[in-house]
C-alpha cells in the first residue's frame, strides 16, 4: 500500500517547468530515495507536497486523501514533517525550546495551556537522548554545532509522531561517523513504522539505506525499483550522464 | 527545576524568595504612591509612566515576541481614545467611575480594528510589515479628521469629566486604572511566554518557514497576537481620552506615541517581560520633563532622537538582556575560580 | 472634465517629485534591506537648505541644487557610515528605528533652527503660469517634472551605464554574492544612501516651492512615499515610479472630484486594495527566504 501518492504534478516558475507531470508513490513503512541530478526538481517536489509552494496542475495524496492546496502547517499536523537542506533550527531558542515549538492539531486549549507540559518535556528529552545530543538541551540553537542542529532537527520534526517524514538532505555536509549516526537513527525510526522520503546526492548512503529509489529527471520520475535495479537501469545512466 | 527550559529565566535578575520580596515592594510602592506622593504634578507623571508600562508591554506582545515591529500601534491607542470618547457623549454617561466600565468596550473595539488591520498587514513580511502599519496609522488620523459629523474633525472632541474630583484626588482614579490594565497587560505577556502559543511566536520570530513546516499556524498566531496587543492599547487609549478629557486627532494617531512604546520596549529589552517596564520608568519621566522644559522650542525632539540613537547602537538588545548576560558571566568566572 | 484633465495632468506633474523622492527611497531599500523612514525628514531639510540660501544669498530655488544636493550626498555618506554600518544584527528592524531617530533629530534641529511656523520657498515661476488646450499649468510644476525627468535620468545612466551601477545592481540582487565577486558592498550602500539623500534635497526643493512646509511636514510625506514605495513593490525602481504617478494623479482627481479632505485618504485605499491582492506590490518579488 503506498502511504503517498503523487500524480500528474507540475510546477513552472515562469518559463522554467520544475517539475513536469511527476509521477510516484511512497509505498508505508519504505525508506525511499528521491535522486537525480542537480535541477531535476527534488526540493521542488519537497516544497510541493509540505505545502510550501502552490502547484500548477497534479495531485498528491496522503493516505489516500488529496493534500494538494493545504498549507504547511494544516500538512505537519496530517502527519508529514519535513527537513531542510542545510539544517534549520530556531538559534535563539533552546535545543529543548526547539523540541516544544512542533505543534499537531493544536486545539484552543493546547495552544494556551500554561506551565511546563510535562509530559511533551520527557518525550522531548527523550528524543534528544535519542539523538543523543540530551547534554545540550540547555544550549541555545544558535550555539550548537552543524552536525548537532541536524541530528536537533530530525529530533524535532518527530515529536509531532508523523508518519511521513520528507528528508532533505540528510547526509549534506555530514562527517562520515556523523552519517553513519545519522543512517542508524533513520533505520530505528523506520523499524518503529515511520516512513522516509529523502533527497540525497550521497549515492552509497542512499543504496545503503533505502528499500525504494526514484529517480527524477527534468521534472519526470523516469524510473524506480530497488536500489541495485535503479542503479543498473541505463535510462538512469543517461540522465546522469547527459543525453 | 523550575522552567529551565526557558532561556528568559537566566535574565530574571534574583531567584525564589528574593524575588517574590522585591515584586511585592514593588507592588505595595505601585499601590501606595497617590497617598505617598499626593499633589499632581507628581502623580501625572506616574500615570503616563504606568501608562508606557502598558503600552509597552502590549506592544512587546506582537514586536518582541513575533518579530514583526509596528510602528502604528497608535491607531489602535486613538482608535480606544476615540472609542471611549464616543459612547461617553454619545450615551450620556454620568462621569465619575462609570466610564472605566466602558473601558474594555473600547478595547473590544481596537480589537476588531486590528482584525481588519492584520488582516491585510500580516500578508506581508517584515519589512513591509512595518510600513503598512504607519500607513494605516494616518489612515485613521485622517479619517478622525475627515468624519468630523462623528469625531469633531480637527477641533477634538471634549468628553465629560467629574466635577466632584479635585485637587490631589484628581488623578488618582486614572492612576489606579492605568495601573490595573499595566498589570494586566504583564500577566497576559507573562502567561503567553509560558504558553505554546508564545513558543509558536518566538519560533515565528526566529524563522516563520520553519515554524510553518513544524506545524505553527503562522498567520493565526500573528493575528492573535496582534489582536490581543491592539486590544490592551485600545483599552490603555480609553483610559487616556478620559483622562486628558478632550482629543484631537494628531494627538492620539499621534506617531511620537507608535515610536516611544517601540522604544521603550527596545531600550529595556525585546521579547523580556521586565524589559518594556524598565524602558518605560527610565524614559516617561525624562520625555515629560523635556517636553516641558524644552517644548517650545522642539529642542526635546533632538533629545529624544539621541537617547533613541545611543540604546541601538550602544544596547541593541536593550537592558535586560545586556545585564544579565554580564552577570552571568560574572557569576560563571566566580564558579571557575 | 476639463477640471479633471487639469487635475490629471498635474497629477502627472507632481507625481514626477514623488517618483524622484520615492526612487532615493527604493533604492536604499534594494542595495541595502533597509527602510530610511528619515526620507521624509531628509527631503524637508534639503527645502530649508534651499530655503537658507534664497534668504540669505537670494539664490534662485532651484539653482541651490547646485550646492545641496553635493551636501545632502555627503550627508547621506556620513550617515550610512555612522548610524547604519554598525548595525550587525536585525537589520532590517533596527534600520527602521535608527531612521525614525534620525527624522526626529532632523525634526527637532530644524524647529530649532528655523521654528515651527510654515515658510515657502518663493520663484518668479512659482506663479506665473502658461496655457495649453484651455488649461492653466504653472511653470513650476514642469520645471520641477523636467528636474525630476533629468535627475531619474542621470540614475538611470549610472545604473545601467557604469561599473559602479553593475556593482550596485548586483549587490541589490544578492549582496553575498556581490561580495564572493568582489564588489566593495560597504562602499557601494554608503554611495547609494548617498545618492538616495541626494535625490530627496532635489525633491525638497520643489516640494518647498509648491508647498509651505514646517518641520513637522516629514510625517505626511514619508507616509507617502513609504506607501508609493510599497504599492511599486520594494526595492523596484520602476514600480516607484509607475505607483508614484497613479497615486498622484489619483488623490488629484479625487480632490476635485470628492473633495480635496479625501485626496490623500484614497491614496492608502489604494494601498490597502492592492495588497489585498498582491501583498508584494505592483513590481515586487514574492519574497520567501531559504524554501
Amino acid at each position: 500500500m503506498s502511504l503517498l501518492e503523487i500524480s500528474a504534478l507540475t510546477k513552472r516558475f515562469g518559463g522554467v517547468i520544475a517539475v513536469d507531470g511527476c509521477s510516484l508513490s511512497v509505498a508505508d513503512r519504505s525508506i525511499t530515495g528521491l535522486i537525480g541530478p542537480n535541477g531535476s526538481g527534488k526540493t521542488t517536489v519537497f516544497n510541493l507536497v509540505t505545502g510550501f509552494i502552490p502547484r500548477d496542475s497534479g495531485e498528491v495524496r496522503f493516505k489516500s486523501r488529496p493534500i494538494a492546496g493545504l498549507g504547511p502547517d494544516r500538512i505537519y499536523g496530517l502527519g508529514i514533517g519535513r527537513t531542510f537542506q542545510l539544517a534549520r533550527i530556531f538559534p535563539r531558542l533552546t535545543a529543548l525550546e526547539n523540541m516544544l515549538v512542533p505543534v499537531r492539531r493544536a486545539g484552543l486549549r493546547a495552544v494556551l495551556s500554561h506551565g511546563q507540559w510535562r509530559h511533551e518535556r520527557e518525550r522531548a528529552m527523550e528524543m534528544l537522548d535519542f539523538v543523543e545530543i540530551a547534554h545540550v538541551a540547555g544550549t541555545l540553537g544558535g550555539a550548537l554545532s552543524y552536525g548537532q542542529r541536524k541530528l536537533l532537527e530530525l529530533a524535532a520534526v518527530m515529536m509531532a509522531a508523523p508518519e511521513l517524514v520528507l528528508l532533505d538532505e540528510p547526509a549534506g555536509g555530514v562527517n562520515p561517523a556523523l552519517l553513519e549516526r545519522i543512517s542508524e537513527h533513520i533505520r530505528k525510526l523506520n523499524r518503529q513504522g515511520v516512513t522516509f522520503l529523502l533527497v540525497e546526492h550521497n549515492m552509497s548512503f542512499v543504496m545503503n539505506l533505502c528499500d525504494e529509489v526514484v529517480v527524477l529527471h527534468q521534472g519526470k520520475a523516469i524510473a524506480s525499483g530497488k536500489p541495485k535495479a535503479v542503479r543498473e537501469n541505463p535510462a538512469v545512466l543517461d540522465a546522469y550522464l547527459g543525453t | 527545576m523550575r522552567g529551565n527550559f526557558l532561556p528568559r529565566v537566566r535574565w530574571r535578575v534574583g531567584r525564589g524568595p528574593l524575588k517574590l520580596v522585591g515584586l511585592l515592594g514593588l507592588a505595595i510602592a505601585a499601590l501606595l504612591l497617590p497617598f505617598v506622593a499626593p499633589d499632581p504634578a507628581t502623580t501625572n507623571i506616574a500615570v503616563f509612566t504606568v501608562m508606557y508600562i502598558g503600552l509597552a508591554t502590549a506592544w512587546n506582545i506582537m514586536g518582541g515576541y513575533t518579530g514583526y515591529i509596528s510602528l502604528g500601534h497608535a491607531a489602535f491607542f486613538g482608535f480606544g481614545a476615540y472609542g471611549l470618547g464616543l459612547m461617553l457623549v454619545h450615551l450620556n454617561i454620568t462621569p465619575g467611575y462609570a466610564p472605566f466600565v466602558l473601558v474594555p468596550v473600547a478595547g473590544l473595539l481596537s480589537a476588531l480594528l486590528a482584525v481588519g488591520i492584520g488582516w491585510i498587514a500580516l500578508r506581508t513580511r517584515a519589512a513591509t510589515f512595518v510600513i503598512v502599519t504607519i500607513a494605516f496609522m494616518f489612515m485613521m488620523q485622517l479619517l478622525a479628521e475627515n468624519l468630523v459629523k462623528v469625531t469633531g474633525g480637527g477641533g477634538g472632541l471634549g468628553l465629560p469629566y467629574s466635577h466632584d474630583w479635585g485637587g490631589d484626588f484628581f488623578n488618582t482614579p486614572y492612576y489606579y486604572a492605568m495601573l490595573l490594565l499595566a498589570v494586566l497587560g504583564l500577566f497576559v505577556s507573562w502567561w503567553i511566554r509560558r504558553s505554546k502559543f508564545g513558543l509558536g511566536l518566538l519560533a515565528i520570530r526566529d524563522d516563520e518557514d520553519k515554524a510553518l513546516a513544524v506545524g505553527v499556524p503562522t498567520r493565526a498566531f500573528k493575528l492573535t497576537a496582534f489582536v490581543i496587543s491592539a486590544a490592551l492599547v485600545g483599552m490603555i487609549g480609553g483610559v487616556y481620552a478620559y483622562y486628558v478629557t478632550y482629543i484631537y486627532p494628531q494627538f492620539v494617531f499621534d506617531p511620537l506615541i507608535g515610536i516611544s512604546m517601540v522604544l521603550m520596549a527596545f531600550l529595556g529589552g525585546l521579547g523580556t517581560l521586565s524589559g518594556p517596564v524598565i524602558g518605560a520608568v527610565l524614559l516617561e519621566p525624562a520625555q515629560l520633563e523635556f517636553a516641558y522644559r524644552l517644548g517650545a522650542s522642539r529642542l526635546y525632539l533632538v533629545f529624544y532622537s539621541a537617547v533613541f540613537l545611543l540604546v541601538i547602537l550602544l544596547l541593541p538588545r536593550g537592558i535586560v538582556p545586556s545585564a544579565a548576560e554580564l552577570l552571568n558571566r560574572r557569576r560563571a568566572r566566580t564558579v571557575v575560580s | 472634465m476639463t477640471l479633471v484633465l487639469e487635475a490629471a495632468a498635474l497629477g502627472i506633474l507632481t507625481g514626477g517629485v514623488y517618483a524622484l523622492m520615492a526612487s532615493g527611497l527604493t533604492l536604499i531599500f534594494g542595495v541595502m534591506r533597509i527602510i530610511n523612514v528619515g526620507q521624509g525628514a531628509l527631503v524637508i531639510l534639503g527645502a530649508y537648505l534651499s530655503f537658507a540660501f534664497f534668504r540669505s544669498w537670494h539664490l534662485d530655488p532651484l539653482l541651490t541644487l547646485v550646492i545641496t544636493m553635493p551636501l545632502m550626498f555627503g550627508l547621506g555618506v556620513i550617515l550610512q557610515i555612522v548610524f547604519i554600518r554598525p548595525l550587525k544584527t536585525d537589520r532590517e528592524a533596527l534600520s527602521v528605528l535608527v531612521t525614525y531617530a534620525l527624522a526626529l533629530g532632523i525634526e527637532g534641529a530644524l524647529g530649532y533652527v528655523f521654528t515651527t511656523n510654515y515658510v515657502q520657498l518663493r520663484a518668479w515661476y512659482e506663479t506665473a503660469s502658461f496655457a495649453v488646450f484651455g488649461f492653466h499649468i504653472t511653470y513650476v510644476y514642469v520645471f520641477g517634472f523636467l528636474l525630476c525627468i533629468a535627475i531619474l535620468g542621470a540614475l538611470f545612466l549610472v545604473l545601467y551605464r557604469t561599473s559602479f551601477g553593475g556593482a550596485l545592481r548586483a549587490t541589490m540582487l544578492n549582496r553575498t554574492a556581490a561580495q564572493l565577486i568582489g564588489v566593495d558592498v560597504d562602499r557601494v550602500s554608503a554611495i547609494a544612501f548617498g545618492i538616495g539623500v541626494a535625490t530627496a534635497a532635489a525633491g525638497g526643493v520643489v516640494f518647498g516651492i509648491t508647498n509651505a512646509f514646517n518641520p513637522g511636514s516629514h510625517y505626511d510625506l514619508i507616509s507617502r512615499l513609504l506607501t508609493i514605495i510599497v504599492l511599486g513593490g520594494l526595492g523596484s525602481l520602476r514600480g516607484a515610479i509607475i505607483a508614484a504617478l497613479i497615486m498622484l494623479v489619483t488623490e488629484d482627481i479625487t480632490a476635485v472630484v470628492i473633495s480635496p479632505v479625501w485626496a490623500t485618504f484614497v491614496f492608502f485605499v489604494i494601498l490597502v486594495v492592492v495588497l489585498i491582492f498582491r501583498p508584494q506590490g505592483l513590481f515586487g518579488v514574492r519574497v520567501r527566504d531559504r524554501i
